[in-house]
């Protein structure tokens, strides 16, 4: 039998070589980081003013979390062990990045790994130079990967408090200008901006309040939250609809409000959120609700930005209207029609099959966009020029002082005026797409998504209901393009990239297939945030492509997850779970055997 | 008419006539270049085909790593592009620096092995990786979720290499060997297409025959065929998938070398469009089948070669090299609707589910 100290020494072992892998794959993260030149491209800002710049805080990250995973899954409790494990597992990284210094120091890397200039090696040394730079940096991965275990070790309240008022910290430092821009509309204001900022980061009186209240916000939430929630429930019904009402009343009006508040450069984005989020709400219809998936949605969206296009350009012969209301129509139903229309041939294809059809659909219309062969009729590469605003009589979209109420002067731009156009789309089409959900048609849809045979056998008519989910579906990415062409007043084919269907589906992914406040959240998260932090620029695809990933193996369900497709994802974990159990036992004969 | 309508459906009829249309265009534009505008000569003729095998070889070769794997995991490996993507990308380096050094035009066999080989190693470690970390935890979810995995791994490769050797377009080494071509009567054949051809005939080969005649490609046949029953036969399930995603990664890594050497350019996006062009001759050829690959390949580039010049010129389509694309889209989506099982297809629909 062991002693005890033996026992000791093994366990220490494993931990030392779970820590180990850990650290080998926040190594290996760690060099990807710097070598896609994140560190330079997220130096732009600082979090804390004069403290700690963006990418510094990436690495930390980095260590934090290569370190937090590794304590969290070596199962030690041993207080000795778990910070002697944080501190190896966050070292390893930092080793691969010295080996990267040291390297670079030799050989010009930089000929073939365009980021492996010396600006990276400074900033992955602190500016320090390169020897004791490397120092510290081993030094602060270490202290990284302690602080991890240590806050591992805290109590689980006490654990989310310190973690939630960490990432807030970041947030509003990552977020600084579009708190800033929109907390300067107030006078009022003007002494919290100046307490909160410095230069081009928080204060550090700035950062602590933002840590302290967000900190103790969760606290009291996780001890107290429970009491109020009870409290809200034993109100009577009739207060309770008033309360609800009310919160709806005022987000409405927060959100007819908000373009007012937020300026021109923040309601262009909120504009693009509404563009993508109109086709993200009809390619949930499609995907989400029906279960096909669909690669080629870039089509519909074309299809209605082209039709817009054809219509009312006083450039073409074709452009008999000269009102994009009365085209509007026009768009969204050519673009209905071409959803039911290239729904009919991949009607009995399925999940593969089905994706690189639609993929090749998308794929050909925009090809027959670009080419010489249709240029007569839609322009070719030169596109479309001349399409109409959107003007409602004596409405004409163009600027515009308006005076409102309490609120004051108000200098309103075109594009101020397109988010209430996105505004009205995107209602009208959450109204329609819940209202559809829970219909006759939308509970076919979902017994098709979960089994089509079933379904069929249950009396579903697979083609109606299919169609109508391409119909549907395509018709919101026709609503969409007309926007979109109104509001560029120009169309060219190379807007419509496979990339936008991507976008698309990434968007309802990771917000939550089949959940339409997934779909927002998504939409804001994926299209927004990009748009806010101008350093992620082309990032983006690779936090899509990696987000999708991660997504799929940790929460297939989404953000927000809708709760049938929840049961359905669950009922795949129980099977899986049931055969990593059928595994084991085989295992453990093989090992005996011998 | 009624019990026709009744047996086949009114969807069907409409894809009868639709297919129907498509064909009788592609005959009347053959017949109009052919007989009418006569604008090709028969030496013409020879290097659109010379050029198509070429193509279809290269297209041949990346649809093996399409095949492979469908055959196993009745999965379409989306990210399947970008493994063949990052071996010829990351190999111009050593190309570029051996061919500037002058040592590829003094050695090219070596020069060229050398690049092979490298590509090969890193769209194999792509793959592996790919499979370990992407695909094998999720091989017991419903379908929609490893197609998503693989759409999300597919983008983060494409940008995760644009990060790492930035966007521009990298031009491999021109050989003085690969540049002149061989006169065989009036014709004439390029070098480096006869490389491509012999190189992609080789790889073929020598795969059928590592499927047919080994152990491990037995054991890669029984697990295609049922992976529970191979499993009691105690082949090692997971190491048979892997070999055959490293399989599909060498065979992706060096027809990515073969096509750097034709086209010369080389560039993260440049996976995309001969990805799912091989997934298309995969799927002329029907998925699954080894041999059904090679002959989609083949037949998919010889299409798309002739084909701008075949019908659509005839058809007096301005600039119809521009819809070559078009062309291989369009017969994807014809014979997955018209014979879905593919040329020389398996009955798929037992397991389509």
């Amino acid at each position: 039998m062991n002693t005890p100290l033996e026992k000791t020494q093994v366990r220490a072992a494993d931990v030392l070589r779970s820590g180990l892998n850990f650290g080998l794959i926040g190594g290996v993260v760690a060099l990807s980081i710097a070598l896609q030149g994140m560190l330079q491209a997220f130096n732009v800002r600082d979090i804390v003013s004069g403290i700690i710049t963006t990418s510094e805080v990436l690495l930390l990250i980095t260590f934090f979390g290569t370190a937090y995973f590794a304590v969290s899954r070596s199962g030690s409790a041993h207080p000795l062990l778990v910070i002697v494990t944080g501190i190896w597992a966050g070292f390893i990284p930092s080793v691969f990045l010295v080996a990267l210094i040291a390297v670079g120091g030799v050989i010009r890397l930089g000929d073939m790994f365009i980021n492996a200039v010396p600006e990276l090696y400074s900033l992955l040394t602190f500016n320090q130079g390169l020897v004791t730079g490397s120092v510290y940096l081993m030094i602060v991965a270490a202290v990284c990967g302690a602080t991890a275990a240590v806050i591992d070790l805290l109590p689980g309240n006490l654990r989310r408090a310190i973690v939630l008022g960490l990432v807030a910290v970041f947030a509003f430092g990552l977020l600084q200008d579009l708190i800033r821009v929109t907390l300067s509309n107030w006078d009022a204001l003007t002494p919290l901006v100046s307490f909160l900022y410095k230069s081009n980061g928080l204060s550090i009186e700035g950062a602590a309040a933002v840590f302290v209240l967000t900190a103790a916000f969760s606290f009291l939430r996780s001890t107290q939250g429970d009491r109020i929630q009870n409290q809200l429930r034993s109100l009577p019904p009739a207060s309770r609809t008033t309360l609800r009402w009310t919160s709806i009343v005022l987000v409405i009006l927060i959100f007819l409000l908000l373009p007012a508040f937020l300026g021109l450069y923040l309601t262009d984005v909120l504009d693009t959120v509404g563009l993508y989020l109109l086709m993200g709400l009809g390619l949930n219809i499609v995907v989400g609700f029906a279960g096909l998936l669909d690669l080629g949605y870039v089509a519909f969206y074309a299809i209605g930005a082209y039709t817009v296009g054809i219509l009312t350009s006083p450039e073409h012969a074709t452009g008999i209207i000269h009102n994009w209301w009365l085209a509007l129509p026009f768009a969204v139903l050519a673009a209905l029609f071409a959803g039911v229309i290239l729904g009919i041939p991949v009607l009995k294809m399925r999940g593969d099959y089905l994706a690189i059809v639609t993929l090749g659909f998308g794929e050909i219309i925009r090809l027959l966009a670009n080419s010489d062969f249709l240029k007569p009729w839609e322009g070719g590469a030169q596109g479309i020029q001349g399409i109409p605003l959107p003007d409602i009589g004596p409405i004409k979209f163009a600027q515009t002082q308006l005076s409102l109420p309490i609120l004051g002067q108000f200098q309103f731009t075109p594009s101020q005026q397109f988010y209430y156009l996105f505004l009205a789309g995107c209602l009208l089409v959450i109204f329609i797409t819940t209202r559809v959900k829970s219909s006759r048609i939308g509970r076919a849809w979902m017994a098709v998504r979960e089994d089509e045979d079933v379904a069929q056998a249950m009396g579903i008519n697979l083609v109606t209901t299919k169609l109508m989910a391409f119909g549907m579906g395509a018709s919101f990415g026709g609503l969409s393009g007309a926007i979109f062409a109104s509001k560029l007043q120009s169309v060219y084919p190379t807007s419509f990239s496979f990339l936008v269907s991507v976008y698309v589906l990434s968007l309802i992914i990771i917000g939550g297939m089949g959940s339409i406040p997934g779909v927002i959240v998504g939409a804001l998260a994926l299209v927004g945030l990009p748009e806010l932090l101008r350093e992620v620029g082309d990032y983006r695809y690779l936090f899509f492509g990696a987000a999708l990933v991660l997504m799929m193996l940790v929460r297939p369900e989404g953000l927000i997850p809708e709760a049938r497709r929840r049961l359905e994802l669950e009922e795949f974990r129980a099977e899986e779970a049931k055969a990593e159990e059928r595994k084991e036992p085989a295992v453990m004969q093989t090992m005996e055997q011998p | 008419m009624k019990r026709f309508l009744e047996r086949y459906g009114a969807t069907d009829v409409v894809m009868f006539i639709v297919g129907g249309l498509i064909v009788a265009l592609v005959i009347i534009g053959t017949f109009s270049t052919l007989f009418v505008t006569k604008r090709y000569d028969s030496r013409d003729w020879f290097n659109f085909v010379v050029y198509g095998v070429a193509l279809g070889g290269i297209y041949a070769v990346i649809a093996i790593g399409y095949t492979l794997v469908y055959g196993i995991l009745r999965m379409i490996n989306f990210a399947h592009s970008e493994v063949f993507m990052s071996g010829p990308l990351t190999a111009y380096f050593l190309a570029d620096y051996m061919g500037r050094s002058g040592f590829l035009d003094q050695n090219p066999v070596v020069g060229l092995l050398a690049v092979f080989i490298l590509a090969m190693a890193v769209s194999t470690g792509v793959a592996i990786l790919l499979e370990r970390i992407a695909y094998r935890p999720l091989r017991f979810a419903p379908r929609l979720v490893p197609l998503i995995t693989a759409i999300g791994a597919s983008f983060f490769l494409q940008y995760f290499f644009r990060g790492l050797y930035g966007t521009n377009i990298k031009v491999y080494p021109e050989l003085a060997v690969l540049k002149s071509s061989v006169q065989i009567g009036i014709f004439s054949i390029q070098n480096v297409q006869i490389l491509v051809i012999v190189a992609a005939a080789v790889m073929m080969l020598g795969l059928q025959l590592f499927i047919q005649n080994t152990r491990t490609g037995k054991a890669m046949r029984a697990v295609a065929e049922d992976k529970q029953t191979a499993a009691l036969m105690g082949v090692d399930v997971d190491r048979i998938i892997v070999i055959t995603f490293a399989l599909g990664g060498a065979l992706a890594g060096a027809a990515g070398v073969l096509y750097g050497l034709m086209f010369k350019q080389v560039y993260f996006l440049m996976g995309f469009i001969p990805g799912i062009k091989a997934f298309t001759a995969a799927v002329l050829g029907g998925i699954g089948n080894v041999p059904g690959a090679m002959v989609g390949g083949l037949f998919l580039g010889i299409a798309e070669s002739l084909g701008p010049n075949l019908f659509l010129d005839g058809l007096g389509i301005p600039a119809p090299y521009q819809l070559k694309d078009a062309i291989a889209f369009t017969l994807l989506v014809l014979i997955l609707i018209f014979r879905p099982t593919g040329i020389l297809g398996e009955a798929l629909a037992e397991k389509k589910a």
